[in-house]
């Protein structure tokens, strides 16, 4: 790391600096990717780390829901799958943790961010899983909203990012599937089943909507993350891709979805639909939603609990040699880029 | 917090299948390596990805800048005859 300091990622002079920027917008510009131990505008490093982490919050967050039906799933067979599906979104976490540590953070200072709710994960967590066709919804609906966003962010400008959003997309597509066939199923059935698919659906449609942002007019950092190649599309486009991919998917499950402004736009070739409600959407986000409180209690808890493990690992290890060096490692830009890919 | 100290960070690398190399996949934390190794097969391979992983302490790695502007690589940029392209054969002799 010959001219960059470390601790603040500046160039010792401002010609350096300039020159360091320079080359960096060129990254960018050519599409290429920007790797961990880069040169990077400390702007650029923050919006990613706040993104990253955030994704990664939700992925953890996100397990609670669904997790809540594990030992209610009505079969064998669906429990196995649920488990499989949460123990994947424990995977997303892990995956965007290792990105987001490779900016500065460490894993517990990440921790310690999300329990002191300083750092926030996705909205849609925050709202409960109230009966058992909302695994099935989760799957379609919140799981599609999610791939709807990740998509295009295996192509964002830094490396690492993109990389964890290819692992998670390999899996996520069982995710949506397990939940749309969940639902077939329930359809298939009684009256009564399904009627608990279309409250559901009812109840996660305008959430699933709001998992895309606020509309762009009232985004002021979509542009510049824009432009540093970080996001790839604004927040009303992906809606609208959701919308357009859901609405025969809706069609062939047989359910309604719950927007009367839903419909057709043979001039725009999509669909017309109506915005969720948003001031619902920044109380939630303000921690004022129906489960925020419940959502980070539990994972207090479940980091608490689990402290004795951590430590007696550690314990065990220092027992039989392992670690011989202090274990408070400091990252020092030291990241997963260094040992590159092979191809 | 009691658990001040924090698990030492580790790269994975897994081989896909027999005959091809191991490929780095990612980072992860671990408290010595037999769990890294448990850590990395719970992580990165949920689905059949690998035959084979190899796990090793990122503090152990020795590095280059990953500038691809890094002078380390400048001596076989300039070396375009390591290439076979660089060679013209022409089309009608076969089988090269
Ligand atoms: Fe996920
Ligand atoms: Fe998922």
């Amino acid at each position: 790391m010959p001219t960059t300091d470390t601790e603040t990622g500046m160039a010792p002079d401002p010609t350096a600096e300039r020159a360091l920027l320079e080359q960096f917008d060129a990254i960018v510009e050519r599409n290429d990717r920007v790797e961990p131990r880069d040169w990077m505008p400390e702007g650029y490093r923050k919006t990613l780390i706040r993104q990253v982490a955030q994704h990664a919050h939700s992925e953890i967050i996100g397990m609670q829901p669904e997790g809540n039906w594990i030992s209610r799933a009505p079969s064998l067979r669906r429990k196995a799958i649920l488990l499989a599906k949460v123990q994947d979104e424990a995977g997303h976490g892990l995956y965007l943790y290792s990105a987001t540590e490779t900016l500065g953070p460490s894993r517990q200072e990440l921790t310690e961010m999300l329990l002191a709710g300083k750092q926030k994960y996705s909205s849609i967590f925050n709202y409960p899983t109230l009966s058992y066709a909302d695994v099935g919804t989760i799957g379609w609906l919140v799981d599609g909203a999610a791939i709807c966003n990740q998509v295009p962010l295996c192509r964002t400008s830094y490396g690492p990012y993109g990389r964890a959003m290819i692992r998670v997309c390999k899996e996520e597509s069982f995710h949506q599937r397990q939940g749309y066939e969940l639902l077939m199923t329930m359809m298939q059935g009684t009256d009564e089943q399904r009627a608990m698919v279309q409250e559901s659906v009812n109840r996660f449609w305008w959430p699933a909507l709001m998992m895309f942002g606020p509309p762009d007019d009232e985004s002021p950092n979509t542009a510049q993350s824009m432009a540093w190649g970080i996001k790839r599309n604004t927040n009303d486009d992906l809606r609208q891709r959701f919308v357009d991919m859901s609405v025969p998917q809706a069609e062939a499950l047989g359910v309604t979805l719950p927007d009367p402004e839903l419909r057709w736009n043979e001039e725009r070739g999509h669909h017309d639909f109506g915005q969720p409600d948003w001031d619902e959407f920044m109380q939630v986000v303000k921690g004022n939603g129906p489960c925020n409180a419940q959502r980070l209690a539990h994972r207090r808890r479940a980091h608490e609990d689990g402290a004795w493990v951590r430590e007696a690992a550690l314990a065990f290890a220092d027992k039989s040699g392992g670690l011989d060096t202090p274990a408070l490692v400091p990252r020092e830009g030291y990241s997963t880029s260094e040992t590159e890919e092979v191809r | 917090m009691s658990d001040r100290r924090e698990w030492p960070l580790y790269e994975v690398f897994v081989r896909g299948k027999r005959g091809l190399n191991h490929v780095h996949v990612g980072s992860l934390h671990a408290p010595d390596d037999d769990m890294a190794i448990r850590h990395a097969r719970d992580v990165y391979t949920r689905r059949n990805e690998g035959v084979s992983i190899w796990v090793v302490r990122s503090a152990d790695i020795t590095a280059s800048s990953p500038d691809e502007k890094d002078p380390l690589f400048a001596p076989s940029g300039d070396k375009v005859y390591r290439h076979p392209t660089f060679y013209d054969i022409p089309d009608n002799v076969p089988h090269m």
